[in-house]
């Protein structure tokens, strides 16, 4: 599963009839940072999901499995809406506590006679 | 799913038998704004999409859950022909 966010919607007459009643919206894939990622795609809603909201979707033949029994011919499909997300910032280990930062300037003692 | 333009037709006589009778359109991927993007696509057709029409394409084992393609070597069809896009 991967975020997104909602960016738009899509109109169609013309479609699979397994897809009639479903919502098309465009979904911009976004990087767990949040910021975008990849091209836009079109993704069917099981959830209710609106304008600009951040979400999550699933990709691949579970994406029908929200409409069991039916099978609808979809790909990608938006199963979550997102609260909130906590995401631990990569620590490096240069100014992680309790490490002493590790020093390359100790000078060798002389070697002078 | 993906936004796509037809841009042409494939004619292919030896083709798996369960191919028959099936179209096959070549699909050029766009964003929303109607720009084009990389690459393309070979897809069966299962609405009746024509030259220059923008569509919505699956792909995936989920294309073969489209009208005909059930138990078929398909892996990306046509499932509507788009009316209107909007962006926020």
């Amino acid at each position: 599963m991967y975020f997104g966010r909602v960016v738009g919607r899509v109109w169609s007459t013309v479609k699979a009839p397994q897809l009639s009643g479903h919502r098309l919206l465009i979904v911009q894939p976004l990087g767990p940072d949040l910021q975008n990622r990849g091209k836009r795609i079109i993704c069917a809603d099981c959830v209710g999901a609106g304008s600009g909201e951040l979400i999550y979707w699933v990709r691949g033949k579970e994406a029908s499995f929200p409409f069991l029994p039916q099978e609808p011919p979809l790909d990608t499909t938006i199963v979550g809406i997102v609260d909130s997300v906590h995401l631990k910032a990569a620590r490096d280990p240069a100014t992680a506590p309790g490490r002493e930062p590790k020093r390359n300037n100790a000078r060798k003692p002389s070697r002078k006679a | 799913m993906i936004l796509a333009r037809v841009v042409g037709t494939v004619v292919a006589t030896r083709k798996d038998p369960r191919l028959e009778g099936k179209k096959l359109l070549i699909l050029k991927p766009v964003t929303p704004d109607g720009a084009d993007e990389s690459g393309y696509v070979i897809s069966v057709d299962t609405v009746g999409a024509g030259f220059r029409e923008r569509v919505i394409a699956v792909a995936g084992s989920s294309a073969r859950m489209a009208e005909g393609c059930k138990d078929t070597p398909v892996d990306n069809a046509i499932v509507g022909i788009v009316d209107d896009v909007q962006l926020d």
